[in-house]
């Protein structure tokens, strides 16, 4: 079982909801991959067992075989290769590994190298198993790091999926191929309107997802009438409490501060897993 | 004219809240905003557009099923699982890398070029704005924020503007980077919590890495005084200029919900005299 956590909007308890659930439910596969801002280690504390690096494959120009055709330019989509008269040049952060200047050079001069961007760990915390992934600073391409974070998925556990912000890429390669996802919101003006896109994207990856509204008391009630008029299941709500908040600076649970909280995320698994059915 | 980008790492610390605030604040400025997967700026600026223009970058690949056989070729190629056991392409997988269509024995496939959102060139009652919409479920959102700069950029050269004035995105990546390129000045928001303290440090590093003069506000800071003091703390060590502080406030939220910037809907309040202090010292020591 997939269980992703999202939202449109930053900040809005991703997180918070995810080390909360998976801390509830105790015996789960808690995966971060939000490799850019990665967070949930720090409420976790898990013992990291081992750390493995993420490399994508770029080009490396044997110059001796090169006889500076061009071709490999001329099939490169992302601009990452310039064929001079007498050189090539390779711009490594523009390669996004495809492949296809290797396939194509008619000398064989093109050998795929690793390039380094990130990693991944992975370790324990009593009966939890945790997965975290990190893109090296300065560089741009998270979603290979997030399909190697999600290749680490096992089937036959529970598995809880921090999800980054944001609709684009990164989020959708977090979240495809969930059995559930928890689209966290609050329900002010920016919360709806980020929120609405993300209800897009999960249509349209065919999802299946329900609403939580973190904060439930600031804002509005337009959150609560749009979810009513789309039918979108509002799953669970938590209020602002300063308690809450304060916890959550100290790198603290909820359930640890506020122990009554336990089982209502304990309800809100029980509530994702019948809908799951 | 100097530029400012406003960035957190950590989401939800209020960036789009300041440059509302910012926007209401400086004069002769061009607006932008570069969280074009999750923009929320036009809540408050609320733009009537002027100019609409389509998004269209990368391809992706389709396979014309009268020419194809069915070789596999693509299918063992293709490093990004894009292409289906029955020979029909995952758009939103396929990174528009041509492989497939060049390597196609059959010629059988083609590589279309698609809308992938819009940008605009608005006006809005503090001034012009540029901004977009990405469409639903499209990556490419870097290339989008270079446009969306650039459109600002070209504005504010025309018109002599003294500041563009950008909201960022979360994280650190793609966008991030691209927002960031050629700042006079990253602004970070964060807030006093470990997971700010945490991201703001991958942030202030990622700001360093392309060389953007930074500096910070810690936003809510009253939420755990003893966290902020440890972000002060930090910022000293790596000298880093904290700006101001603002402390928890839900008139921010209460304006919010009425479209207005926290200057427009409570312009004496202490967060909006904070804020004009912020802005006055960015304006003096920006270069």
């Amino acid at each position: 079982m997939i269980i992703s956590i999202a939202s449109g909007k930053g900040g809005t308890g991703k997180t918070t909801i995810a080390i909360n659930l998976a801390l509830a439910i105790g015996k789960v596969h808690l995966l971060d991959c939000d490799v850019e801002e990665p967070n949930s280690h720090i409420f976790i504390k898990p013992q990291i067992n081992s750390k493995a690096p993420v490399y994508i494959s770029v080009p490396e120009i044997d110059k001796s075989k090169c006889d500076f055709c061009g071709k490999c330019s001329e099939v490169c989509a992302y601009k990452a290769i310039a064929a001079l008269k007498t050189d090539v040049l390779i711009f490594k952060e523009l390669c996004h590994g495809c492949g296809a200047c290797e396939y194509f050079c008619p000398q064989k001069a093109i050998k795929e190298v690793n390039r380094n961007i990130g990693f991944i760990e992975t370790g324990e915390k009593g009966n939890l198993l945790f997965t975290g992934g990190k893109l090296n600073i300065g560089e741009a391409m998270a979603s290979p790091i997030i399909k190697e974070v999600k290749n680490r998925v096992k089937p036959e556990m529970i598995n809880i999926i921090d999800a980054p912000p944001g609709t684009s890429c990164s989020m959708i390669e977090s979240v495809s191929n969930s059995d559930f996802c928890v689209l966290v919101t609050e329900p002010t003006p920016f919360g709806l309107n980020d929120m609405i896109l993300s209800v897009e994207v999960l249509r349209k990856l065919n999802v299946p997802f329900g609403v939580l509204i973190n904060r439930s008391d600031l804002g509005d009630d337009k959150t609560v009438e749009y979810c009513e008029n789309e039918n979108i299941p509002i799953i669970m709500k938590i209020p602002f409490a300063k308690n809450i908040a304060k916890a959550y600076s100290q790198g603290k649970p909820i359930i640890e501060a506020l122990p009554e909280y336990r089982k209502k995320f304990i309800a809100l698994y029980e509530n994702i897993k019948e809908r799951i059915k | 004219m100097r530029e400012l980008v406003i960035i957190s790492g950590k989401g939800g610390t209020g960036k789009t809240i300041i440059t509302g605030a910012f926007a209401s604040l400086a004069k002769n400025k061009v607006l932008a905003d570069c969280d074009v997967d999750a923009a929320d700026l036009h809540l408050i600026l609320k733009p009537k557009i002027k100019e609409e223009q389509e998004f269209l970058s990368g391809t992706e690949a389709v396979i014309n099923k009268d020419l194809c056989n069915e070789c596999g070729l693509c299918r063992r190629l293709c490093r990004f699982d894009a292409i289906s056991e029955d020979f029909l392409v995952n758009p939103i997988a396929c990174e528009g890398c041509n492989f497939c269509a060049f390597a196609c024995p059959q010629k059988a496939i083609a590589m279309q070029k698609n809308p992938k959102g819009k940008y605009f060139v608005s006006d809005t009652k503090f001034g012009h704005f540029a901004h977009a919409k990405l469409g639903i479920a499209q990556d490419n959102s870097g290339k989008l924020v270079s446009l969306v700069k650039k459109q600002a950029n070209e504005i504010g050269q025309k018109l002599k503007s003294d500041w563009i004035i950008i909201d960022g995105s979360p994280g650190i990546g793609c966008p991030v980077i691209a927002s960031m390129s050629g700042v006079n000045c990253a602004l970070i928001v964060t807030e006093p919590t470990m997971s700010g303290l945490h991201d703001a440090d991958r942030i202030i590093k990622t700001a360093r890495h392309f060389n953007a003069p930074i500096k910070l506000i810690i936003n809510k800071y009253d939420l755990n005084p003893v966290m902020s003091k440890k972000i002060e703390a930090y910022c000293k060590n790596n000298d880093i200029s904290v700006l101001g502080k603002l402390a928890f406030d839900k008139t921010v939220v209460e304006a919010m919900v009425e479209g207005k910037t926290i200057i427009e809907y409570a312009p004496n309040s202490e967060t909006s005299n904070k804020l004009r202090e912020i802005w006055n010292k960015i304006d003096n020591e920006v270069i």
